[in-house]
Parts: C-alpha cells; sequence; structure tokens
C-alpha cells in the first residue's frame, strides 16, 4: 500500500496530537500500512514535536512495529514453552524450509513474512501456528505443510480477482 | 415490546468465547445455536450468548446450559441440532457430548462435579461460564458493580484500605507485595493528581490468566480499579494490556462503554461525587513492559525501559506522579473482599498467603487448562487430581513456574505447597502463575537454553550485567546443546548466573539466571550426560541424536521415504528401509508418520556416526 501523508494526519489527529500516543499512532500506523514507512516516521515526529531519534527508538524497541515492508502473507510460530515442549522448534524449522527464510524476514516474492511470538495464550492448542490471523493448532508438520500450500496457492489467484475490481 | 432482560430466559446457552475456544471456531457454534433456536420458535424462552473463557481449554469449544450447569465438550457446528432437539426441546441432556473421565466410564453431566473444576476454587473465577462479558446486565445479574455501591457509599478510603489489608490479599503479578499496604502509601504521598494502572502485560510464555480474567470477567477488573481509585484518591486509570491479546482489548473497550453509560465510571460515579476515568493502553510487543517502571514508560508512550527504584511508583510513577499499578488477578479480587469480608478472603489459604491463585496449566498434562486454587495446595494435587497426570502414561519430571524468572520443581518437591515464599525458597517463584509441566521426553538443559534465550532477546540492554551475562550463558548453553560442552561448564553457568543476579536492575535481569540455577541444581545429570557423554537423555537435542530405523519392526511400507524431504530414506517396498545419517537434517518427519502398527522409527543418543 502507498504510504499517504493524509492518512497519517488523520491517525495523528485521532489521538489529539499528543506526545504519549506516540505508540498508538505508531500501531495504527503499523495496522494500516503493515510497517512503518519511513516517510510516515518523519511525519510523526515533526507532528508530534517529537526527536526522530526518539520515534525511531520506540519503532525499533518494540516487536510490535516493522521497519521493512512485510508480506502479504504473515506467518507466526508461537515459541512459547507450552508449544516448545510440544515441539515447536521442529514445526519452525520446518516452516523455515518450506518459506525459506528465517524468522523476522519476508520471501523475496513479498508473500511471506516469518514471525514468531513469546506466547499467545491459547496454550491447549500447542503447538500453534497462525497465519493470517487464522490460528491453526496442535500443528504437525504435515498440517503446516498443507496449510502453507494453500496460501501458496492463493498467491495465484489473488492478481485476477484484483483485476476484477478494477473493471 | 420490551427487550426481555436477562433473567427472564428459562435457560441460558452459554458458548465459551476465550481465545482457545474462538480458535475451534466457536463463534460459528453459536451462529448456529441461535439459527436453530430461532427456526424452532424458542427465541423467547432460549437465550444463546458466548462467554468468556472457561478454562479448560483442552475441552474446547465448551458449551454450557444454565442454571443446571450442564457442560458439553468439543462441541462441532453438526452437533447444534441434536443439542437443541434432544436437551432444550425434550430435556434429555445429550451424554455423547459430556466428559467421561475415561472412555468407558459414565458421562458426567454437571460442570462443577467434573474433576477438573472439582478440586478448584473458584473466586476470580466465580462467573465463568455463567455470563456474557460484553453485556453488562449479565454482570449486574450476579452482584456486580455491589462491592463498588458498598466502598462509595459506605465506607471512607481509610476503611476500604483497612479492609484489603486485613484480608491479606499480595499481589498477583508475582512479587507479592501487599495490595492494601501499597494502596496505603499511595494515599499517603503527597500530591493531588494521582494515577492507578492495571498490568495486563502479562508476558511470560505459558502463563494466560490475565488474558482470561480480562475476557471473561472485564468489570470485575474496572470494579476493582474504581475501588481502588476511591480508597487512593486517584481520578485517572490506565489498563495496558498486551498486543497478542486482541480479544481482551476488546472486551476491555466494551466494558468500559458500558459502564460508563451505566455511571460506574465517569464524573460523579453513584452519585457521590466520585470522579474516575479509564483509558486502555495497547502494548507493542516487549516483555520488559511488564516490567513496572518499563510499563510506565511505556504508557508515556516512549521506550520501556526500566529505571533504579526507589522512587518506586507510588512516590514517583507515571509523569512524575504517585502511581498504583496492581496486576489484573489482583484488581479481580477487590470486589469480592469488599463484599464477602477479609474475614470471608483470609479464611481461604495459608498463613502469609492468602486467597486462591489461578495457574495455567499447560505442557505434558491431560487437562491443559486454568485452574484456580487456593494457596497452599501441592504441587501433586494440581498435576495429579486437577489436571489429571500426563499424557500417554510418560514419566513426570518436572513442573516450571514463574515463567523465565521462575525455576524447574523436580518429582522430589511434588509434595510442596505452593505459595510465595515456598516457590522462593525452591529456587523458583510464583511469577504471573505459568505451570508448565515436563515428561521424560523434555530435556532440562533445552529447557534453560530456551529460556534463557528467551531474556536474552527481551533484555532491554540497560544493565551490561544481564544483556551480556545472558549472552554468554546462552552461548555455553548452545555449546553444551550441541555436544561440544567442557569440563568445568556448568561452574561457569552457575558464576556468571550468580553475577547476572546480583548486578541488574529490573526483575528481568535478577531472575534471569533461575532457569539454568534451578536445573543445574535439581538436574545436574542431565547436564553431564550432555557434557561428558555427548548424549541427551531425553532424546531431544537435535545434535545428540539421530533418527534410524529398527530393522526387526520395519513393515517396508515406504511411508517414510515418501516424507522424507531430504531424500535421505532408501529402500525397496516390502523391504527394509535405512536413513543415510549423512543426508538427514534430523526433521523428524520420519518419526511423525511412520504407521503405529510399526513404530520403526527411533531416536537413539548419543548418535550414530
Amino acid at each position: 500500500m502507498k504510504f499517504i501523508p493524509k492518512e497519517v494526519i488523520k491517525i495523528i489527529n485521532k489521538y489529539h496530537v499528543k506526545k504519549s500516543k506516540l505508540l498508538a499512532v505508531l500501531t495504527d500506523i503499523q495496522a494500516k500500512y503493515n510497517w512503518l514507512p519511513p516517510d510516515a516516521i518523519k511525519l510523526v515526529s515533526e507532528k508530534l514535536c517529537v526527536p526522530l531519534i526518539d520515534v525511531y527508538g520506540v519503532a525499533s524497541f518494540y516487536h510490535a512495529f516493522s521497519l521493512t515492508p512485510r508480506g502479504k502473507h504473515i506467518v507466526t510460530v508461537c515459541s512459547g514453552t507450552a508449544c516448545h515442549v510440544r515441539g515447536a522448534p521442529i514445526i519452525l524449522d520446518r516452516v523455515q524450509d518450506q518459506l525459506g527464510i528465517s524468522p523476522g524476514c519476508t520471501t523475496k516474492d513479498d508473500q511471506f513474512t516469518l514471525e514468531t511470538v513469546n506466547c499467545l495464550g491459547a496454550c491447549a492448542l500447542a503447538p500453534i501456528v497462525v497465519v493470517d490471523g487464522h490460528y491453526h493448532g496442535q500443528s504437525t508438520t504435515q498440517k503446516i505443510d498443507l496449510v502453507l500450500t494453500k496460501y501458496k496457492k492463493k498467491k495465484k489467484r489473488k492478481p485476477t480477482k484484483k483485476s476484477r475490481k478494477k473493471k | 415490546m420490551k427487550k426481555k432482560t436477562n433473567k427472564e430466559f428459562r435457560l441460558h446457552l452459554l458458548i465459551c468465547a476465550g481465545t482457545g475456544c474462538v480458535a475451534n471456531r466457536s463463534y460459528e457454534i453459536k451462529e448456529e445455536l441461535v439459527k436453530e433456536i430461532t427456526r424452532r420458535g424458542l427465541n423467547t424462552e432460549v437465550r444463546v450468548a458466548i462467554t468468556g473463557c472457561n478454562g479448560y481449554c483442552e475441552r474446547g469449544p465448551i458449551l454450557v446450559v444454565q442454571p443446571d450447569g450442564v457442560f458439553y465438550q468439543k462441541v462441532r457446528k453438526e452437533d447444534v441440532p441434536c443439542i437443541v432437539e434432544e436437551h432444550i426441546l425434550k430435556g434429555k441432556p445429550v451424554e455423547s457430548l459430556m466428559y467421561r473421565p475415561s472412555p468407558d466410564a459414565p458421562p458426567i453431566s454437571r460442570m462443577m462435579d467434573i474433576d477438573f473444576f472439582k478440586h478448584q476454587t473458584s473466586v476470580v473465577f466465580r462467573n465463568r461460564s455463567r455470563l456474557d462479558p460484553e453485556d453488562i446486565e449479565d454482570y449486574l445479574r450476579f452482584d456486580g458493580y455491589k462491592a463498588l455501591k458498598k466502598a462509595l457509599v459506605e465506607m471512607n478510603s481509610g476503611q476500604i484500605i483497612a479492609e484489603i489489608k486485613l484480608s491479606g490479599l499480595r499481589g498477583r503479578g508475582g512479587a507479592g507485595f501487599p495490595t492494601g499496604l501499597k494502596w496505603e502509601l499511595c494515599r499517603k504521598s503527597p500530591g493531588n493528581i494521582k494515577y492507578i494502572v492495571c498490568n495486563g502485560d502479562e508476558g511470560d510464555p505459558g502463563a494466560f490468566m490475565d488474558r482470561s480474567v480480562l475476557e471473561a470477567d472485564p468489570h470485575a477488573v474496572i470494579e476493582g480499579m474504581i475501588i481502588g481509585a476511591r480508597a487512593i484518591g486517584a481520578h485517572k486509570g490506565f489498563i495496558y494490556v498486551r498486543k497478542e491479546y486482541p480479544l481482551a482489548v476488546k472486551r476491555v473497550k466494551i466494558a468500559l462503554v458500558q459502564a460508563e453509560e451505566y455511571g460506574f465510571v465517569g464524573e460523579n460515579i453513584l452519585g457521590t461525587g466520585c470522579d474516575f476515568s479509564v483509558d486502555v493502553v495497547q502494548g507493542s510487543g516487549a516483555f520488559v513492559c511488564g516490567e513496572e517502571t518499563a510499563l510506565l514508560t511505556s504508557i508515556e508512550g516512549r521506550v520501556g525501559r526500566p529505571r533504579p527504584r526507589p522512587p518506586y511508583p507510588i512516590e514517583k510513577g507515571l509523569w512524575g506522579r504517585p502511581t498504583n499499578i496492581n496486576n489484573v488477578e489482583t484488581w479481580a479480587n477487590v470486589p469480592q473482599i469488599i463484599s464477602k469480608g477479609a474475614e470471608w478472603f483470609s479464611g481461604i489459604g495459608t498463613k502469609r498467603s492468602k486467597g486462591t491463585k489461578i495457574f495455567s496449566l499447560v505442557g505434558k498434562i491431560n487437562n491443559t487448562g486454568l485452574v484456580e486454587v487456593p494457596m497452599g495446595i501441592t504441587v501433586r494435587e494440581i498435576v495429579d487430581e486437577i489436571g489429571g497426570g500426563i499424557p500417554g502414561g510418560k514419566e513426570f519430571k518436572a513442573v516450571q513456574t514463574g515463567g523465565p524468572s521462575g525455576g524447574c520443581i523436580p518429582k522430589s518437591l511434588l509434595d510442596l505447597p505452593i505459595d510465595y515464599e515456598s516457590l522462593v525458597k525452591a529456587g523458583s517463584m510464583m511469577g504471573s502463575g505459568g505451570m508448565i509441566v515436563m515428561d521424560e521426553d523434555t530435556c532440562m538443559v533445552d529447557i534453560a537454553r530456551y529460556f534463557l534465550d528467551f531474556t536474552l532477546h527481551e533484555s532491554c540492554g540497560k544493565c551490561p550485567s544481564c544483556r551480556l551475562g545472558t549472552k554468554q550463558m546462552v552461548e555455553i548453553l548452545d555449546r553444551i546443546t550441541e555436544g561440544e560442552g567442557k569440563e568445568g561448564d556448568i561452574e561457569f553457568l552457575e558464576d556468571i548466573g550468580k553475577n547476572v543476579k546480583l548486578a541488574s536492575l529490573c526483575g528481568l535481569g535478577q531472575t534471569a539466571a533461575n532457569p539454568v540455577l534451578t536445573t543445574i541444581k535439581y538436574f545436574r545429570d542431565e547436564y553431564l550426560a550432555h557434557i561428558k557423554e555427548k548424549r541427551c537423555p531425553a532424546l531431544v537435542c537435535k545434535s545428540l541424536i539421530s533418527y534410524v530405523i529398527d530393522p526387526e519392526l520395519c513393515g517396508g511400507c515406504t511411508v517414510c521415504a515418501k516424507n522424507c524431504p531430504s531424500d535421505a530414506i532408501t529402500g525397496e517396498p516390502k523391504e527394509i528401509y535405512t536413513i543415510d545419517q549423512k543426508k538427514c537434517t534430523k526433521c523428524g518427519i520420519c518419526l511423525t508418520v511412520c504407521p503405529p502398527k510399526f513404530k520403526a522409527v527411533k531416536k537413539v543418543s548419543p548418535p550414530v556416526k
């Protein structure tokens, strides 16, 4: 998605241009663009009167923010303790192999970003993999293969849908 | 027509909508129930609603029929017509969906008769599977906001504080500081502007009781906070919830809007002249923000790094003002102490730890879920009686409490009564209440490495002892788990661990070494096996194991060879297959796909050369 200054200003205004709402502003921008574009960070710094270095400090400190564009699909492997003892490392290895990237990275075709999370608090479902907000509990390497294949196939269909919408 | 109030319904069908059950599509079941009830023209006498987390997540999605408390587990969309037909219309509860302790045991119909619930004491969880968290009417139906009326109308701030002090309530976030005392200190702290904060940044992996309380009974937390605000003299509160809990954030926000509509939050509460408003702040995925000073700087919109104490937040907190910060579970206890009295509360628990504590029982355990038990209960009671033991007949090895700050409690301490002091004495801590059960297949060196790696990544980097100490320890543990361990590594780990403990500023660093130190203390032999014999007794550490096919058991079914991603398995159909160790990446797929009738793939340690 393209960065539009007006949209970011709208978000800043929503929080009454308050310095203390920096995190909330960045969270909303992240939710909108899936990452924090550099121009957005500069604009936030300017409007909230927070030095750029401090905005950057906050953006790089918290895991929720990404300073690089993320893929269309976000694959999150839970590495909480319950998931760990129930075999999350094997699942993570498999997902890495399948996507060809390590955690925190995005595939070259911008389709997938792989992330790990400390705990999702749904430990009964361990080990868990979340793809685009959908929880896949009691994961096994085979189940994950199936899920990822499904999303890889989606990629091929997507452009046709978009072109239809344009018409 | 006047809208029917909730208490006028004959039956309430309450479908669990906690994170676990939602992931198991409980909303679809709810839709189906509504459809079926409407189709049969029952919507004037039967109510379908969601509830917060039931706690017995292992059995989700869960449906409870009130007022009888009939418990249905693992409900599927397809079961809905049968439930409506048999139970609602004919009055015959569906036995096939009920809980059975074992496949051939008779079904148990009532929730409170099930072993998992029977041994629990519900205080904070009193409303579990009873009310819709998104409907304030339900909370009011079960005496909600009664304590608030009592506190605001009948009591003054001194009396509220005295009551909380007398109850013996201690902080449920881990450290166990007496809540009443904290309130008193904050009240006495000079200044006109004071804040109160609810810490819902539950970061310990494997702990999710705060998520559950916020999702299931958000009004209890809000009510507790208003009472606290009245006692301390604060007019502004913040609820800080971690980003990974979107459902909790949503429910709290809904509850706040409703509480304001009913005049419990806002200006001139209940006509008493008290003003109090609450903001919800969402965390951004930093574990260290669960530490109080870091959390406060995060609310201020800055980088969440801890700062030295004193001054404590009760003297100088948010924007330099006195701030009282308590954990979600602590706040949720407050309304009941006020309405039922301190004496009732202090009647539960041990001499120094009063009331109940919620633990999240997870890992290698049959009944995964949240359990609320009186302080002083033994580990054995929780694991065996409530948890139903270890799956697959495996041997219990340890239970890890307190998350990355805690330690491991071995089998020899199974009869340890759990309270704040006993856990610290055993080298662990209460923490937020995560309880991860480990069996013989869990490698304790790997677990220590796991936690240390966690702390390493979550260290904010301020103190060198924490930043560098954890890094050094992870490097040593990496070497040990990779079979490169040396003589003296254990002693070196102990030495670094003690120094990190001593020289770090906040709780994160001060407790970072606990998982390593306790595993060395109780499982030294496992460390020695890794270092001296290059062997992982639990068959976990990848570098120290090999996958092999037992020629005696192999049925030549070809499944493993077909599934091997690295073409390491060779053989002919109906013959015996073998794994080429040079090609094997130890992904473990062959082990999972080998048919149960053969069970031919095995892990061995030390690895095959």
